[in-house]
């Protein structure tokens, strides 16, 4: 069925940017414009005082099935994802077991379709097991629908299998995502490493310990010509490197999340679990860094790392507790709250939520181009409301954004020329 | 008068004079351990769960017998690896422990802010007796108590904290209390075992033993944990033992009438050369005998009782 959007401050970062109708049908966007004419029996949806914007894109997100189904489903995952504006997510191979072989990735594949909610993309592991040793059949995992590859919180720390890996990816011309992180420098830390692990004694995790991993990740892609995508950097070294990287014509691009570029180290104090998460919450500098990548282009993405966690794990012990929130709820307001700093604009708000992510990967989304799949989402820019994890869709509720007042909610999202999430009206 | 909190989790948000209250009540119970019945009433009927999840012997002793003073019920109660294993978190423990009316939870743990953890979730009083290398409280209480015995005042006192820094929570637990209290604290030890920002807590930073000890009044001498060898903090116990170990020689350095303390036990021959810790400088015993006194003074502020 046809639907027409009217009146709203359409986005569509790169290509339009005003007030006007979106036309959807047969699951493709139709026309974009003014006074768009719809045949009779259209459903029609008001956007007055709302931005169309194309359904964001979401590379790093952990729905952990199957393995961890207590935490997250697909299900649930991809009902929080719209509730959040995401269309398409991309989900991270650390489930159990690992997304390594195609099987796994059809059965991910599968649970996506029978949820019908968003579009769930695969990200395969780079090794077996991604225990770093061996690659896994890369080949099939991309044939099978995989859209990059990742060993993700267990990051490749051989330098001889990450170089394997990303000559091999080229020929799949797939990015190789990593997390930048020295797991000997990180020694068991769980928190930045500075003056506050210092005063509360829990092992740190040292900026240098994402650092070293991010100039050697460089060097290899500038060796092999791979694609390098580097999730959730968090320091002003990454930043900086990724920066000269680009300067240089490597083929780089970065995601930050947005609790990287809200809270810093000092909400840890207290011992607090909902401030656990890797890379660790930064410095006051390391955050002001990550804002002049997103605003300079050095970051490309704005990427969730949602990764939810059962309540009674996240109250554990700060060092027994396992890093990581949940983020596909609250990412929309936490980036509109840099337009509202002067950090960015609207419009780059919007880009590095869905063209930007998508251009990264290579994927055919996160656009309102006329023929493009009609994933849209539509948005009370203005609206005011106060984070209850409560209400969340995610299984989860481990966020430290809890009862922080925001602004900017999704009203409806649609998928594929369909309506799957409309804001209750009591929010 | 008694402390105006529910637990004793850290010594970073006391302030000098709840630090100066709890030095006083030990006076009196110093007394009590002076005498041939060494027990008193103030205590009685209530319950100290001293729960231990890391094998001590010394606190937990000086923990028990200080409850015991007091005439409270004790329990000790230190779960097994397998409780662990069986998957009960540590706030389960606690509430099972408190359902039988716990008044005071004795705790130790290998992790940071187990205590604040346990605190938060418990209606009971928490004591920390030790999270990971956080905290030690009573430790760096008894190690004043000791300073002010031997009639050191705390203002200007020049105090050097030598070791491994980094992994101490007794080392943490006095930088807080001596630079409250207006002392001037050194830590001394190699770079790799001194925490990043630690002079941005009161400390003075050195890496030259002779140097932080040139006109100190106190040295405190840090446990070497031998299993660290091997992790790159140092490169063997004999070069560990030539940089950082307190001879007699090195004693000499400090001002004269200066004391040594350790919170033990002692490593002799590495940390410390065995006839500084037998010495008549050395004050280890003295602080074994005020630990007793010092906790009988903090369980008593700490029951409210009056």
């Amino acid at each position: 069925m046809a639907i027409l959007i009217q009146g709203g401050h359409i986005i569509d970062p790169g290509r339009f940017n005003a007030v006007g109708d979106l036309l959807v049908d047969q699951g493709k966007i139709v026309a974009v414009g003014t006074d768009i004419k719809a045949p009779a029996g259209t459903e029609k949806i008001s956007a007055k005082g709302r931005l169309v914007v194309p359904g964001f894109v979401d590379l790093h997100v952990h729905f952990r099935e199957p393995g961890f189904e207590y935490k997250e489903t697909i299900q649930s995952g991809a009902a929080s994802a719209v509730a959040g504006g995401f269309t398409t997510v991309c989900c991270m191979p650390n489930t159990h077991p690992v997304n390594d072989n195609q099987a796994i990735t059809e059965f991910i594949l599968e649970r996506a379709r029978a949820a019908g909610l968003a579009n769930v993309l695969p990200i395969g592991a780079i090794t077996k097991g991604s225990e770093g040793k061996e690659l896994a059949e890369i080949g099939d995992l991309h044939r099978a629908g995989c859209v990059a590859i990742s060993d993700d919180g267990k990051p490749v720390m051989n330098s001889l299998v990450m170089r394997r890996a990303m000559e091999y990816a080229l020929a799949f011309d797939i990015p190789v995502v990593d997390h930048c992180e020295d797991l000997h420098l990180a020694e068991g830390g769980c928190m930045n490493e500075g003056l506050i692990s210092t005063e509360l004694g829990l092992p740190g995790i040292p900026a240098a310990a994402e650092d070293v991993m991010v100039a050697r990740n460089v060097s290899l892609a500038e060796l092999t010509g791979a694609r390098l995508h580097l999730a959730h950097i968090s320091t002003e070294g990454s930043v900086r490197m990724v920066r000269e990287a680009k300067s240089r014509g490597i083929k780089v691009t970065a995601e930050a999340c947005p609790h990287h570029f809200t809270l810093t180290e000092e909400v840890v104090r207290g011992f607090n679990t909902l401030a656990k998460m890797n890379p660790p919450l930064r410095t006051w500098k390391d955050v002001q860094a990550i804002k002049e990548g997103l605003r300079d282009g050095t970051i490309d993405v704005i990427a969730t790392d949602h990764a939810p966690h059962a309540t009674q794990e996240k109250q554990q012990g700060f060092t027994e507790a396992p890093f990581g929130i949940v983020g596909l709820e609250t990412a929309l307001s936490l980036t509109l709250a840099l337009v509202e700093e002067g950090i960015l604009s609207l419009e780059s708000a919007i880009e590095k939520l869905s063209t930007g992510p998508a251009k990264a990967f290579g994927l055919k989304k996160g656009t309102l181009t006329v023929g493009a799949d009609a994933d849209v989402a539509i948005v009370d820019p203005q609206a005011q409301w106060e984070v209850d994890p409560g209400k969340f869709r995610s299984k989860s509720r481990n966020t430290p954004f809890a009862g922080w007042k925001v602004k900017g909610l999704v009203q409806t999202t649609i998928v594929g020329g369909r309506v799957v999430f409309e804001a209750p009206v009591s929010v | 008068m008694s402390l105006k909190r529910k637990d004793l989790l850290s010594l970073a948000p006391l302030s000098a004079e709840e630090i100066k209250l709890i030095l006083e009540t030990a006076d009196s119970f110093k007394e009590v351990t002076g005498r041939e019945i060494k027990k008193v009433p103030a205590l009685r009927g209530r319950t100290v769960v001293n729960l231990f999840f890391e094998p001590s012997t010394r606190t937990r002793t000086s923990f028990e017998l200080a409850a015991k003073r007091l005439s409270a019920d004790v329990i000790n109660f230190s779960p097994s690896s397998s409780s662990v294993v069986k998957g009960e978190t540590l706030l389960d423990t606690a509430r099972n422990i408190e359902a039988m009316q716990a008044d005071i939870i004795v705790l130790r743990h290998s992790s940071a802010g187990a205590a604040e953890t346990l605190a938060r979730g418990v209606k009971s009083s928490v004591i920390n007796a030790g999270d990971g290398w956080h905290e030690h409280p009573t430790q760096a209480l008894l190690d004043l108590y000791t300073i002010r015995e031997r009639g050191l005042p705390f203002e200007g006192l020049r105090v050097a904290i030598v070791g491994d820094v980094s992994h101490s929570r007794v080392a943490r637990s006095n930088i807080y209390a001596l630079a409250k209290l207006g002392a001037e604290v050194r830590v001394v030890g190699p770079p790799t075992m001194i925490p990043m920002g630690v002079d941005k807590l009161g400390a003075k930073v050195f890496y030259d033993l002779d140097e932080a000890l040139r006109g100190v009044q106190v040295i405190m001498m840090l446990r070497l944990q031998l299993e660290r060898q091997g992790r790159a903090l140092f490169p063997t116990i004999r070069e560990y033992a030539r940089l950082y170990g307190l001879t007699s020689d090195r004693v000499k350095l400090a001002e004269a009438g200066a004391i040594v303390m350790h919170p033990g036990p002692i490593n002799r021959g590495v940390e410390i050369a065995p006839e500084v810790a037998d010495s008549l400088s050395s004050v280890i015993l003295d602080q074994v005998a005020n630990g007793v006194a010092v906790r009988m003074g903090i369980l008593y502020l700490m029951s409210g009782a009056n």
